[in-house]
């Protein structure tokens, strides 16, 4: 588990980060999933630019409609309240059962996005909030929803030398709803199925977003749609099994009804909220 | 290869490195650190976790030139630590290890379990120990030391950094 040599350079301003940037360098904030990849040798770089204590990437906000969280926010920090929560509760609930407080003390949620692992928490997490990554790269700055960002299995529409540096996630109405549910091989691996169910959000539409099925965290349209319409559990359940058909190449009976399960278990925490 | 200077247990030392060598390795193959085990070599055992800035982070997920000027705590460094003694202590009394490869991490994970938290349930310690593995002792006489080390420390734990 030795990574193959490269660069380091730790950057003094989000200017010079970007700076150095090019082909064949990669930023590293946290490396809780940079460093293992390296090591395995499934990824490779010429230099790495050390982005993780950036000010422009730590920094955290908030105004009555949205949170911003730096993109260099770890995962411990979430968990211990350290910044707002546009999820009255629903971030914290979610980063304290990611992974191990070890890899929570230096992952961050940037890292979490740009790494699109189709299991992760955070994507799922930001979908269903409806999140934007604000983007810094070489021509200036580009804002662009995270559902759209992440295009494919451990897939951005990111290119050489862009940097996630923020995120601007909306509130949750007051009176909204939320509930996560997590099936894992053991805990604090990565999901096998993970739903964040987001209801009542105001004048929004209802959003049940399922990670660890299809290719990235995506919402599932017509259980989103059943959800608000109040129907029974054997409608849901059908209407779940519709949304895998359009997500997974034949889903098996055992995949249905693990996310199926998972599904139910998330609207039922959210219905108890 | 790059010299840097780094702050281990109160002390500063200075190392040359590759950019490319964890954390971990150089505790262990250059300042003979010795204590800070390395299992996995890829997040998943738990074995090499340290503090870094006082949290607690797996020293193979962290490069050594990312830690230059941060805070290096190993568990050689807990010597005279209160926590980390009483939990040496119930983990001798509650046979919590075996081979001991898995010991140092336990060790220092417990003691930041304990720092944040007071576990008054089996579910507690075990859900905060999910990341270290031990494939010796079923983790029962861990289990068991950690909740009898968080009854004796609830008054004399150390101050959470």
């Amino acid at each position: 588990m030795k990574p193959a040599p490269f660069d380091y350079v730790r950057a003094k301003s989000l200017g010079e980060a970007l700076a150095a940037l090019g082909d064949d360098a990669m930023p590293l904030a946290g490396g809780q999933s940079l460093l293992p990849l390296l090591g395995l040798r499934m990824a490779s770089a010429r230099l790495l630019v050390d982005i993780g204590h950036l000010d422009e990437l730590r920094q955290s906000s908030a105004t009555d409609a949205t949170v911003t969280l730096g993109a260099a926010v770890t995962h411990a920090e979430i968990e211990d309240g350290r910044v707002p929560d546009p999820g009255h509760g629903l971030m914290r609930s979610i980063a304290r059962k990611l992974a191990y407080r070890a890899v929570r003390n230096q992952g961050t949620i940037g890292g979490s996005v740009a790494m699109a692992d189709p299991a992760a928490d955070w994507p799922a997490c930001l979908v269903a909030l409806g999140a934007t990554a604000r983007i810094a790269g070489p021509d200036g700055e580009r804002r662009v929803a995270v559902t759209d960002l992440i295009e494919d299995i451990y897939t951005t529409s990111l290119v050489p030398g862009e940097i996630i540096v923020s995120f601007d996630i909306p509130r949750l109405h007051a009176a909204a709803k939320t509930g996560t549910a997590k099936v894992m091989r053991k805990t604090g691996a990565f999901a096998m199925s993970f739903v964040v169910a987001v209801l009542h959000d105001g004048d929004q539409a209802d959003r049940i977003v399922l990670a660890g099925a299809g290719r990235r965290a995506e919402r599932l349209a017509e259980t989103s749609d059943a959800v608000a319409a109040g129907m029974d559990e054997a409608a849901l359940r059908a209407a779940v099994a519709a949304d895998l058909a359009g997500l997974m190449d034949a889903p098996d009976d055992y995949a249905v009804r693990l996310h199926t399960a998972v599904v139910l278990r998330a609207l039922a925490e959210a219905r108890r909220s | 290869m790059r010299t840097i200077t780094l702050s281990v247990n109160g002390e500063d030392l200075t190392v040359t490195v590759e950019p490319r060598e964890s954390l971990a390795d150089v505790l262990r193959e250059r300042l003979d650190l010795t204590g800070t085990h390395l299992g996995c070599e890829h997040g998943v055992c738990g074995a090499c976790t340290i503090e870094v800035d006082g949290k607690a982070t797996r020293a193979c997920l962290i490069l050594a030139v990312m830690a230059e000027g941060r805070r290096i705590t190993t568990i050689e460094g807990l010597r005279d630590d209160p926590v980390a003694a009483v939990l040496r202590r119930h983990f001798h009394e509650q046979h919590a290890l075996q081979c001991g490869f898995c010991t140092p991490g336990m060790l220092i994970m417990a003691r930041d379990l304990l720092n944040r938290s007071t576990p008054s349930s089996e579910k507690d310690v075990r859900e905060g120990l999910a990341g270290q593995m031990c494939r010796c002792t079923g983790y029962a006489g861990i289990v068991r030391a950690v909740l009898a080390a968080a009854d004796e420390t609830t008054s004399t734990r150390s101050p959470t950094p």
